[in-house]
């Protein structure tokens, strides 16, 4: 399981990056739904979110997943290409899998890598 | 294993459980004098006095196969059915079998749904369509699900034109009866006004303006303007067809529609007593994911054979749960089949052929009867196989007259427009001869009106 230090977590299996604002989803959330074959978000540039508020539906082979802001603040960019070839979150979660940029976002009470990755090694699936 | 489902064990095990001592128990609430009523049956008949019996009272029904003359229309109509279509379904590969879960066990089936949906694709010119739907109607309130979901809530009003099938209208209120959205149009004091008079509607808040094609009256346009200037206002735009036209005009997806619905019926399914029918769906590929209902796609398996299997289960109820777009992830599989059959049996140039029947014989018909004194046929706009006819009298008193002379007469239109009193759709199709058009000309000749 791939959990770049750099990145904050939601328990929610989201990743927030504080440096730019990206937000996706996890390497581990990715593997749990396998193949990914669609991908919508819900917000467009400018919309306001809250924390916890659903910002994208994702929908693999097997499964349908509603996707969380990590954080509040002000949707600054949406991942098109992404859109294209959902993919790439099966591929690449981290980098190329980005769904919105968070402007003005704080990290708040998400959860570094080590307690995220212990967070997931707790869960039973 | 048992097929006797409890034993006695069994149940004293459960009534001990629940602290009951007798069955009886349970049923307490309700009252002894209703618990076994006497129910006065005849005696018990023998298997031969039963089908005999049975015989004299299916005897009294009229059908269209040799009682009656039909030119009733309004939705179902009386088409020629080749009777390989029945041969087909009633095999049993076909014919019992459950649900194509498990592609392993199930390429037949699988595959008959991807012909019906190639061959819908075809008709209606559109890029996709799903493993269909109940009824036209149904399929038609999904269109509004479909365009709900696309929206996301952001756009309320569903404008439709008051000349779609008043059962379909009924039905699309029926399905979003809750969803939090405006259902305007089809209140319109004129209901055969102009097609592109429902766009007045479309606004930056509508979501879907749906029309009719043919529509309910019988009348073709091309709505590539309507659906041109309801894009231009952000709306999507549905159509619902009749699959039989689309053999020969235009297509919706020629025009431009986003989603194009129906009842395919005419394509090989009997009239029946009024059903059971089929809903056929099709959109756009950039719809899809808000598509209701099943889909079949072609694939590979692992010897790298062509396979089909169900595909995009995702975006469906038993998995997307609350967020799907429609709790309908079912289809008409047997009558998909009869429509795929019936369409493949026909052929492109044989379908194109039942058409150009139905249009002659209907022109035919309305030019005879414009001809009899008191009646009009509305044949200055182009129509299909169905016209309004206006008659002198109540049709309802016109129809009662025409079949004490072994002819079901059209739909009393008077019954869902309080306007269009004294006015008849009249149906022809493919079935109805010469003879049959000139019987129901002469018939309405004698009559003495008031």
């Amino acid at each position: 399981m791939n959990t770049p230090a750099n990145l904050k977590y939601a328990k929610s299996d989201e990743w927030f990056d504080p440096a730019t604002g990206a937000v996706g989803i996890t390497d581990y959330a990715q593997s749990q739904l396998s193949d990914i074959v669609f991908v919508e978000v819900l917000v467009q540039e400018g919309d306001s979110i809250t924390a916890g508020k659903p910002i994208a539906s994702v929908e693999s082979v097997k499964a349908s997943a509603e996707i969380y802001a990590p954080a509040g603040g002000k949707v600054a960019a949406v991942n098109k290409a992404l859109i294209e070839k959902p993919e790439t979150i099966n591929t690449d979660p981290y980098a190329g899998a980005w769904m919105i940029k968070i402007e003005g976002a704080s990290a708040g009470d998400l959860m570094d890598a080590a307690a995220y990755e212990k967070h997931c090694a707790n869960r039973t699936h | 294993m048992t097929y006797i489902p409890h034993s006695p064990q069994e149940r004293d095990a459960m009534l001990n459980t629940i602290g009951v001592e007798r069955l009886d128990e349970l049923f307490e609430a309700v009252p002894a004098a209703h618990r076994f009523p006497k129910l006065n049956l005849p005696p018990a008949l023998t298997e031969m006095e039963a089908l005999a019996e049975l015989s004299e009272i299916a005897g009294s029904n009229e059908n269209v196969r040799g009682d009656l003359i039909s030119f009733l229309g309004a939705g179902m109509y009386h088409h020629y059915i080749p009777s390989v279509v029945d041969h087909m379904i009633r095999r049993g590969e076909f014919y019992t079998s459950y649900t194509p879960y498990q592609p392993e066990i199930s390429q037949g089936t699988l595959q008959a749904i991807f012909e019906y949906q190639s061959l819908i694709a075809a008709l209606t010119g559109m890029e996709v369509s799903n493993a269909s739907h109940y009824d036209g109607a149904t399929a038609t309130a999904e269109a509004v699900n479909l365009a709900h979901a696309q929206f996301r809530g952001g756009r309320k009003r569903v404008v439709l034109s008051p000349a779609i099938h008043p059962h379909y209208r009924e039905v699309v209120r029926t399905y979003t009866q809750g969803m939090d959205l405006e259902t305007v149009g089809d209140d319109a004091p004129d209901p055969k006004s102009a097609p592109e008079t429902p766009l007045d509607l479309v606004d930056e808040t509508t979501m879907l303006l749906i029309v009719q094609y043919p529509d309910f009256f019988g009348r073709i346009y091309d709505y590539t303007k309507v659906i041109e200037a309801a894009h231009a206002r952000g709306a999507l735009v549905g159509v619902v067809a009749n699959p039989t036209a689309l053999a020969l005009f235009k297509t919706p997806g020629e025009m431009g529609a986003d989603i194009v619905v129906g009842d395919g019926q005419p394509l090989g399914i009997p009239m029946w007593y009024g059903g059971p029918s089929l809903g056929f769906f099709a959109t756009k590929k950039s719809y899809v994911h808000k598509m209701a209902g099943r889909l079949v796609g072609e694939t590979v398996d692992s010897r790298g054979q062509r396979a089909y299997v169900l595909t995009l289960t995702a975006r469906e109820q038993h998995i997307k749960r609350e967020r799907a777009t429609s709790n309908i992830c079912t289809n008409q599989g047997l009558l998909a089949l009869a429509s795929a059959v019936y369409m493949s049996a026909l052929g492109k140039n044989g379908m194109k052929q039942v058409a150009e029947l139905c249009y002659h014989k209907a022109h035919y018909a309305s030019d005879q009867l414009n001809k009899v004194k008191g009646y009009q046929a509305a044949s200055r706009e182009p129509f299909f196989h169905e016209f309004v006819l206006t008659c002198p009298d109540p049709a309802s008193q016109v129809n009662a007259h025409l079949l004490e002379h072994g002819i079901l007469g059209g739909y009393d239109l008077g019954q869902d427009y309080p306007v269009l009193k004294n006015q008849l759709l009249v149906a022809v199709t493919e079935m109805n001869s010469k003879a049959e058009i000139d019987a129901l000309v002469e018939v309405l000749s004698e009559v003495k009106h008031g």
